[in-house]
């Protein structure tokens, strides 16, 4: 089976609908959403409300901080976040926020976990930025591969049986075998707001036989999406940063 | 000891287990067979179990993702990888004959199979390289030949590939490899430059060659740190009858500095097929190894040098080999200051570059060809001493250029052929504008620009007044008239 796995969309809906193009013409089966689907972009309502077609449909999704963030203002983030999510939360129709508010943590399926961030505390939005959480991450939960975002950088980390660890950056198109003797957590790139200096936007393919992970780049209209988030009036470095993918 | 896992005639995912044919440290490599398959396999299981070494496992792991992605002549065939938790296995195509191991008891060898050999082993590694994989642990027992001449390179546990996780790296930080063909940089625990592994390749052409390993066989970091700053014994002093042009491309491989070695095994290739071109530096001339004071300088200074490391794909595409073919008959003049502006642009980003100016002089069918023109002139010196004479305005190293005088009845088929040979990545070449002429013998830009498995660059010359009165006629355009 061919999954696709989509992390921090943050309500961008050209660089959304760029990869879930391409996904579905590498034969995606099964979708999966790891989370983010709003904030700092300037199409939520839409974001969201494809995010609930394809649940219907049978994708999986789990919760991200900035989905917490619209029901519940006590979630810590930075000054613009929070306006974009105070926006947000003006844009958002009830039935939008309630598929937001009963959104898991984790989600298991399979030999699969998929988490927004490190799996051993998913509430507090650590991110897994070296082995030190994926090993942590890791001890938490038996499945043997992990998928999850929040870090908008792509990493694949993984786990020998003896316990060690080993963290590698993965090659655009390169597909990486996810051997089975070790476990593994995949960090995936962010479809809507890229931080790896590469503005294209990013999602995972698996292949389930195969056990075969590849990250894949996508080019959209990055120019549509700017003039979408300054049109709102949000903050300017929220549209600068899509050009750079920083 | 622990239990056998697997017994002759057992079947495992539809191989049968035929025999033992070689018991590593790390793994066991069953002969197999399968119903209705009949080309030779082998089966490589990993030990498994109590008081197994990690590194076996890691090492197995390796082979499991990277076998699988490697294509071409110079690697045994991957026919399946079993990934089990439980029991995990390869099954490779098995190479008929023997390793290189088994030709020790022959060294030191001619000098000129040395350097046939090591062309082999030098386009085996440059086919790897660019297919993302550096071997890192290059040495007799891992090179076979196949029937056809083409060097199979074996185990690929200790390899690292530039796009999938580096298990070995990760795991241990320790340097892993064979003590005496190890690469100082190795032993740094750098592991992704390919260069490494002409390091390795220089060790065995020395090793070849002279009967002597230049860093001995010791195993200890210790010992094997030595060559971090001490320099081996010149060859020549071991054989005085040793060729200055091998001493030349073996020490440059044996350098301790990594950029100062040959940039890509395509290069060496080219060098040792190509001996008479061969530039002698005093590296040629060296009887006695590096002065007291430069072995202290590298002991005590190593930051010196900060080893530069470009990624293995960007490294690869910046040194490339480029042949441009030359046109010496009357009249070509126009073209060749084309080419010689075409190729300035080529090499003006890519200071790791080689130039091959090649001519190629066109041979009846059934007319004798004489060596010497009708004044006694030597054709072939004088069609060399013209491409020297083209390439000068470029002011190219002579390390950077070579020039190839070749006779050929079909000239097309002739420059695919040195393009193959030796690896060439970029051909240039000038478009015939004579009509007349391309009518009667045919394009050989088109020929060369369609049937080259690397770029070419078709270059024609700028158009004189006179060219735009009249219609352009054009060597590889596909119009009816072409």
């Amino acid at each position: 089976m061919q999954i696709a796995l989509f992390a921090d969309i943050h309500g961008n809906r050209q660089a959304f609908e760029a990869c879930l193009k391409q996904a579905r013409d590498f034969g995606a089966e099964r979708y999966v959403l790891l989370g983010d689907f709003v904030g700092y972009g300037a199409d939520p309502d839409w974001t969201v409300t494809t995010a609930m077609e394809l649940v219907d449909q049978g994708a999986f999704a789990v919760l991200g901080n900035h989905d917490s963030a619209i029901a519940n203002s006590r979630e810590q983030m930075n000054l613009e976040a929070k306006v974009a999510i105070e926006w947000t939360r003006g844009e958002l129709g009830t039935q939008q926020r309630r598929f937001l508010a009963q959104l898991p943590l984790r989600q298991n399926d399979e030999d699969r976990l998929y988490v927004h961030a490190d799996a051993s505390n998913p509430a507090s939005w650590i991110y897994v930025i070296s082995t030190v959480e994926a090993s942590r991450s890791l001890a938490f939960d038996p499945a043997q591969i992990t998928f999850c975002g929040h870090v908008h950088r792509p990493a694949i980390y993984s786990m020998s049986p003896t316990a060690k660890m080993t963290a590698f950056t993965p090659t655009t198109g390169a597909a990486v075998p996810l051997l089975q003797g070790r476990r593994w957590l995949a960090v995936l790139g962010s479809v809507g707001q890229p931080r790896d200096g590469n503005p294209a936007a990013s999602f995972a393919m698996l292949d389930t036989k195969k056990r075969e992970l590849t990250y894949c780049r996508v080019p959209y209209d990055v120019e549509q999406a700017v003039a979408a988030i300054r049109k709102k009036g949000l903050p300017r470095w929220l549209a600068d940063r899509l050009f750079l993918g920083q | 000891m622990a239990k056998p896992l697997h017994e002759p005639g057992v079947v495992l995912d539809g191989f049968r287990l035929d025999e033992i044919a070689h018991q590593g440290g790390f793994s066991a490599v069953w002969r197999v067979s399968r119903p209705g398959v009949s080309t030779p396999m082998l089966m490589k299981v990993p030990r498994i179990g109590e008081g197994t070494d990690p590194a076996a496992i890691v090492s197995f792991e390796m082979e499991q993702m990277i076998m699988p992605r490697l294509t071409g002549q110079h690697v045994a065939k991957c026919i399946v990888v079993g990934d089990f938790a439980v029991q995990p296995y390869i099954v490779l195509e098995c190479i008929p004959g023997k390793t290189l191991y088994e030709r020790l008891p022959e060294l030191p060898l001619p000098y000129a199979e040395v350097a046939a050999i090591g062309v082999k082993i030098a386009q085996a590694l440059d086919d790897i390289h660019r297919q993302h994989v550096v071997h890192l642990d290059i040495k007799p027992s891992n090179i076979m030949f196949r029937p056809s001449g083409e060097a199979v390179l074996l185990d690929f546990g200790l390899s690292h590939h530039d796009q999938l996780p580096d298990l070995m790296q990760e795991e241990f930080r320790v340097p892993f490899g064979t003590a005496p063909y190890m690469s100082p940089e190795q032993l740094r625990g750098i592991r992704s430059d390919p260069r490494s592994d002409l390091f390795a390749l220089g060790v065995l052409l020395y090793f070849f060659s002279t009967g002597v390993r230049p860093f001995g066989e010791r195993e200890t970091i210790r010992a094997m740190r030595k060559r971090l700053w001490r320099d081996p014994v010149p060859p020549r002093r071991l054989r005085p009858d040793y060729p200055p042009w091998l001493q030349e491309i073996v020490l440059r491989c044996l350098d301790i500095e990594p950029g100062w070695r040959y940039p890509t095994a395509a290069q060496l290739a080219f060098d040792l097929s190509h001996h008479d071109q061969v530039k002698l530096t005093t590296r040629s001339e060296r009887m006695r190894r590096d002065p007291i004071t430069t072995v202290l300088r590298r002991r005590f200074n190593k930051d010196l040098m900060r080893p530069h490391q470009p990624a293995l794909a960007a490294h690869l595409s910046s040194s490339p080999i480029i042949a441009v073919a030359i046109d010496l008959t009357e009249g070509s003049r126009a073209i060749n200051d084309a080419l010689r502006v075409t190729t300035e642009r080529i090499l003006a980003t890519l200071p790791s570059a080689r130039l091959a100016c090649v001519n190629v002089l066109k041979q009846g069918r059934i007319t004798i060809d004489f060596t010497l023109d009708e004044f006694g002139h030597n054709k072939q010196i004088e069609r060399l001493v013209a491409l020297k004479h083209w390439a000068a305005p470029i002011e190219l190293d002579e390390r950077q250029l070579t020039v190839h005088a070749i006779e050929a009845i079909d000239p097309a088929t002739a420059i695919l052929d040195f393009a193959r040979a030796n690896s060439i990545d970029h051909i240039v070449i000038g478009a015939r504008q004579n009509s007349l002429l391309r009518k009667l013998l045919g394009s050989v830009s088109a020929k060369v620009a369609a049937e080259a498995q690397c770029t070419v660059t078709v270059v024609r010359p700028p158009p004189t007044s006179q060219d735009e009165a009249a219609p352009a006629t054009d060597d590889v355009s596909l119009s009816s008239a072409g």
